[in-house]
């Protein structure tokens, strides 16, 4: 089993959401993120006083899969979540030693 | 006796109008801190108007509008306790000497100016004073800067036109008034230029919040700001407009010089951003609003509305301008009292020499009354200086200001209050639920 992690742009998330849907993905998680990458952070001036603001809000959504769906996934996410400049984001994904479903106790792949 | 309804019912609601603007000023000075001190912000208005409440009814009145002592304040012991205020001798109700209503109802009004004007002062000295210090504060100041000054400008003393007075020194008297009598119809010198000074003399007293020019001091919460800047401009029409102490043409005058001077003000404000910044900011308009209510205010009733207009759009540009000097020059006027209230005060108190409809410059009526309005607004700031900087120098050497600096960086909310303003994951559990 994998992770997949995707960190996006939060104004795309509606779409991956419903590509991943589309692609048969049954459930997710997102959640609010900062940070930055190449893209850098965005200055704001109060009262003439211009400060920088580092950390850029994003959103990230994690998705947990069988092995050969995780290509698949990440696809999906980076076709669904690009638009082409700087800030898109990224998609990694991490090995996963086992899984529980909470109601049922079940492990492993039947608990996805 | 019949009393002038209408007058004392505007009068009333121009009363609860302004004390109104001191929880205004609260959101408008709480949004524009960190979030870890917004509950002190905001507990240094509450604590004006806890302090200020009693102090006004025991000899704030009679120190303002009592009988006078050396054209400098009224007596305290006069009328302390409002004795003698409300009712006479004979049980019957006193009338206010500004018109046919109550002078009770008098009172109700200018309590509310004491509590704002000192509350307007902590702005410059925000998320890091003691709260005792501060309480303290509010309570000696009121009594030795704000009563005396109203007492001068309002309760016929020395910056007054009454014939003893100073503008009766320059240019002379007659008919036993001065011949040109200094204007400030709601409080330019009394309230914005005192408030303004006193900020100032507090943060070169007890400087800097760690941190300050290095570390980002974000307004945590702009819509707050934007909410008090709301509430600020509504009470506002009690402040002016209720100066006219009467339901009448002036009260109305005041009402819309008020509103157009605060809506020039806007775009005065916005438009310097926009060419210096880039942007034009809510944090920006909502200043915008303040600077030019606080310029309007003693002019209220001497301006035409168009005078107004360009009083505003002037304050507007200029304290957009005056928020950075704090930069410059290395003082952490955190909230910009000095840049908005004593600027936009000067503005307002100077500028009725050159607007005013009667015995303004540019009406043609020569430089008398401008001269006269720059004497008083020095004479305010000297008188203002003075007594904040010994105030401040007195608990700075017994109670002393500052929270510790590790109380500063934690948060003062926390440290000084025990409290804090938003809840975030921190888990725990009740450990007792009633202390008593």
């Amino acid at each position: 089993m994998k992770l997949v992690t995707g960190i996006i742009q939060p104004h795309r998330l509606d779409d991956v959401k419903s590509a991943l849907e589309a692609a048969g993905v049954r459930g997710m998680t997102v959640s609010e993120a900062s940070g930055y990458g190449r893209q850098k952070g965005h200055t704001e001036v109060y009262r003439g006083a211009e400060y920088t603001v580092d950390l850029v809000p994003k959103v990230r959504i994690e998705v947990l899969v069988e092995d050969d769906d995780a290509p698949v996934v990440t696809g999906v996410i980076v076709h669904a979540a690009q638009t082409g400049k700087i800030g898109d984001g990224k998609v990694w994904t991490v090995p996963v030693d086992d899984v529980a479903r909470v109601r049922t106790g079940e492990h492993g792949a039947t608990a996805l | 006796m019949e009393w002038d309804t209408g007058a004392t019912a505007w009068m009333l609601v121009s009363a609860s109008l302004v004390l109104l603007m001191t929880p205004g000023l609260a959101f408008f000075y709480g949004g524009m801190v960190r979030a870890k001190s917004v509950l002190n912000m905001m507990m240094m208005s509450f604590g004006a108007m806890g302090i200020i409440g009693v102090v006004y009814v025991l000899w704030g009145w009679s120190m303002s509008y009592g009988s006078d002592i050396g054209g400098i304040i009224g007596n305290p012991f006069d009328q302390f306790g409002l004795s003698g205020t409300i009712f006479d001798e004979s049980g019957a109700a006193v009338s206010s000497t500004l018109g046919n209503y109550p002078q009770v109802v008098d009172v109700a009004f200018q309590v509310t100016f004491a509590i704002i004007t000192t509350a307007l002062i902590s702005g410059a000295i925000a998320d890091r004073v003691k709260y005792g210090s501060w309480l303290v504060f509010t309570g000696i100041w009121v009594t030795l800067a704000y009563f005396p000054l109203a007492h001068m400008v309002w309760g016929g003393g020395f910056l007054s036109g009454s014939e003893d007075g100073l503008a009766a020194k320059i240019f002379g008297v007659t008919d036993g008034a001065a011949t040109v009598a200094p204007i400030d119809f709601a409080g330019g010198t009394v309230v914005h230029i005192n408030a303004g000074v006193a900020g100032l003399v507090l943060v070169l007293l007890i400087g800097a919040r760690k941190g300050f020019g290095k570390e980002p001091m974000r307004p945590h919460n702009l819509p707050f700001v934007m909410l008090g800047a709301a509430l600020l401009w509504f009470g506002w029409f009690g402040f002016n407009a209720g100066s006219a102490f009467g339901a009448n043409e002036t009260a109305g005058l005041a009402w819309v010089n008020t509103t157009s001077a605060a809506a020039a003000a806007i775009l005065g404000w916005l438009l310097t951003e926009k060419i210096r910044d880039g942007h034009a900011t809510s944090l920006g308009a909502a200043s915008g609003v303040v600077a030019g209510l606080v310029a309007i205010t003693p002019a209220a009733g001497a301006l035409s509305p168009v005078g107004a207009i360009v009083l505003g759009a002037v304050a507007g540009a200029l304290c957009a301008l005056a928020v950075g000097l704090k930069y410059r020059f290395g003082y952490d006027d955190s909230l910009d009292v000095v840049g908005v209230h004593l600027v936009g005060g000067l503005v307002g108190t100077i500028g009725i020499g050159f607007l005013a409809t009667e015995g303004g410059l540019f009406y043609g009526d020569g430089g008398k009354l401008l001269v006269i309005q720059v004497v008083v607004a020095l004479a305010a700031v000297i008188f203002s200086g003075v007594v904040t900087l010994v105030i401040g120098l007195a608990i700075k050497a017994t109670l002393g200001w500052r929270i510790t600096e590790d109380q500063e960086v934690g948060g003062i909310d926390l440290a000084v209050h025990g409290e804090s303003a938003y809840e975030t994951l921190g888990g725990g559990r009740v450990i007792k639920e009633v202390r008593s």
